[in-house]
């Protein structure tokens, strides 16, 4: 049997993923520092509230609100050994949600990153990892979770072990990576070098693609870099609603409804089949995006030019693919002795 | 490496060039050749704060500047950091020994209600790299906690990290509370975090943003050498 991802998939040629998860919740009262998925089992009400936000506004995937639920991150709060349940229970709500639904709604079970940096440099062991990963994976799967939603994955070392643990867990999955860092991910992943990481392993996503980083425009070029390496495999983009800004003692996303509209339609146009949004998207965002998507026809691939007139610059001149491939690195004077 | 170039023998290359190849072997992360090359130049009769300064923060200079860039990524910066970590671990107890200058030191941590640290950990590494000494103070840092650091440790500078926008305000009760207790001064305060900008850094009161761990060493020694100065009109 197949998943219910891949069956909409089969029969649609877009889909709407959700929005963000941190900034809504903090809108309901959660306090900064406390992990958020104490509340799938303090505050179960709120939860099913955010669900069937996304879920009203129109949304075919909707990612659990288990992103910090892994023993690594959960042991900030001393609550490492509760990772398979608060996981659970996250997608058992999810459940709740999407039965009710009268469509089919996927409930994507979230995965985000450890924190760790891996061996050598760091202390984090690729069998700790999957080990960790794998247990979360196990809970998500038990409460239902149609499929499995890794998310701003830095390091591939970190994506390869999610999904040696997922095939574990025997479960499908995504993966997104957070390209955040002139163009690439913080440990230095480009889009091209992404899709070839996703096509090496055995147990490839449903589908790949970018989350969070910097901005709707950034995220619209590394989307363009998936698709230049004709990869066939579903592209998700679940970029931020605008960029944070202070304004009097509070912050909010510069991102209005009517642009991630906009970055909506682009993204579908630049190949992406899964759209959603990341930090910042509130339901009003989604039911602007979800219009735009259902009304307005599909155009030609955007160029860089197109997007930062409809959407504002990139951070960054280049992300380190096509004519930007070849870094200035340092000519070495030699040889090193014993190479 | 390619086999049509010769090996190099460390110990073979005069003073000038041995130094160019610590950059190099900065540069690739090679902790071994690094703490070779220290150890040459010891031998040589370098003075233990030239070999710091001259090779190793010069030599992280350039690594820095290429991270900054968007050459060099966080994997290769933190090779380069455990190199000079290795080279340091040598000369620590020589600096020590023969009264050298320091850079300067920090407190750095992590802001209240903020767990993440990939960033401030990038930092620390970073402003280690550079010869600074760090006290790192970990997450989740309430104002007391800097506090109490800033009084035990009598720092050049203090660095507040913030990865969530309902986090970064934080740092502004921090500086207010310095700047009632009239101590506010006596600190450079370097902020960052993923969220911040520079009108963010101003608007809160800090000596400056860091947009990343580059740029935070770059401006500390900026800052440090203006407060050194300040230091020397002073007296």
């Amino acid at each position: 049997m197949t998943d219910a991802l891949s069956r909409l998939l089969e029969t649609r040629d877009w889909l709407m993923a959700d929005g963000a998860t941190g900034t809504n919740l903090f809108n309901m009262g959660l306090t900064s520092g406390d992990a958020p998925e104490m509340w799938n089992e303090e505050h179960p009400d709120r939860i099913l509230a955010l669900y069937k936000s996304a879920v009203d506004a129109g949304s075919d995937i909707f990612l659990t609100n288990s992103f910090g639920g892994n023993a690594s991150r959960l042991k900030l709060h001393g609550a490492e050994k509760r990772a398979r349940e608060l996981s659970r229970i996250s997608a058992e709500l999810g459940r709740q949600i999407a039965d009710k639904a009268g469509r089919t709604v996927v409930v994507a079970g979230s995965v985000g990153p450890t924190g760790e940096i891996f061996a050598p440099m760091g202390t984090l062991t690729h069998a700790d990892a999957v080990e960790i990963f794998h247990e979360q994976a196990e809970g998500l799967k038990e409460g239902g979770a149609d499929v499995l939603w890794l998310e701003t994955i830095s390091a591939p070392e970190e994506y390869r072990a999610a999904a040696e643990a997922f095939a574990l867990a025997g479960m499908p999955w995504c993966g997104t990576m957070s390209f955040d860092t002139a163009g690439r991910t913080m440990m230095g992943v480009t889009s091209a070098a992404m899709v070839d990481m996703v096509e090496s392993l055995p147990n490839p996503p449903i589908g790949f693609g970018a989350n969070c980083g910097t901005g709707a425009s950034d995220l619209l070029r590394t989307v363009l870099g998936f698709a230049a390496q004709g990869t066939e495999r579903p592209i998700i983009a679940k970029g931020n609603a605008g960029i944070p800004k202070y304004h009097d003692g509070h912050i909010h996303y510069d991102g209005t409804p009517e642009l991630m509209a906009e970055y909506a339609v682009l993204a579908r146009d630049a190949g992406a089949t899964i759209i959603g949004g990341c930090c910042g998207t509130m339901p009003v965002h989604l039911e602007h995006m979800k219009r735009a998507l259902e009304t307005r026809p599909r155009g030609p691939r955007p160029t860089l030019d197109q997007i930062t007139e409809l959407l504002g610059g990139f951070s960054s001149a280049g992300d380190g693919t096509g004519d930007d491939t070849a870094a200035p690195r340092r000519s070495r004077r030699g040889a090193r002795r014993g190479e | 490496m390619s086999d049509d170039q010769d090996d190099i023998i460390l110990a073979d290359l005069d003073d000038e060039e041995l130094v160019q190849q610590m950059f190099d072997d900065l540069y690739d992360g090679l902790k071994e050749e690094i703490e070779e090359s220290v150890n040459i130049l010891l031998a040589r009769g370098w003075q233990p704060y030239d070999i710091l300064t001259e090779a190793l923060v010069a030599g992280m200079t350039i690594v820095g500047k290429d991270f900054r860039d968007g050459i060099l990524f966080v994997p290769e910066v933190l090779l380069a950091a455990n190199a000079m970590k290795g080279g340091m671990a040598i000369l620590k107890p020589l600096l020590v020994e023969t009264g050298a200058p320091k850079q300067g030191k920090m407190v750095i941590g992590t802001v209240k209600g903020d767990i993440h640290d990939i960033g401030k950990n990038l930092v620390g590494m970073m402003m280690e790299g550079a010869g600074f000494e760090v006290i790192d103070l970990g997450i989740n840092n309430a104002v007391d906690s800097y506090l109490d650091a800033l009084e035990a440790e009598k720092p050049d500078i203090l660095g507040m990290s913030a990865l969530l926008t309902t986090t970064m305000p934080y740092m502004k009760v921090v500086i207010d509370t310095l700047i009632e207790k009239g101590m506010r001064d006596d600190y450079i305060v370097l902020v960052g975090g993923a969220p911040l900008n520079e009108e963010f850094g101003r608007a809160i009161g800090a000596d400056a943003y860091c947009r990343d761990a580059a740029v935070a060493v770059e401006t500390a020694k900026t800052y440090v050498a203006r407060k050194h100065n300040q230091a020397a009109m002073r007296a």
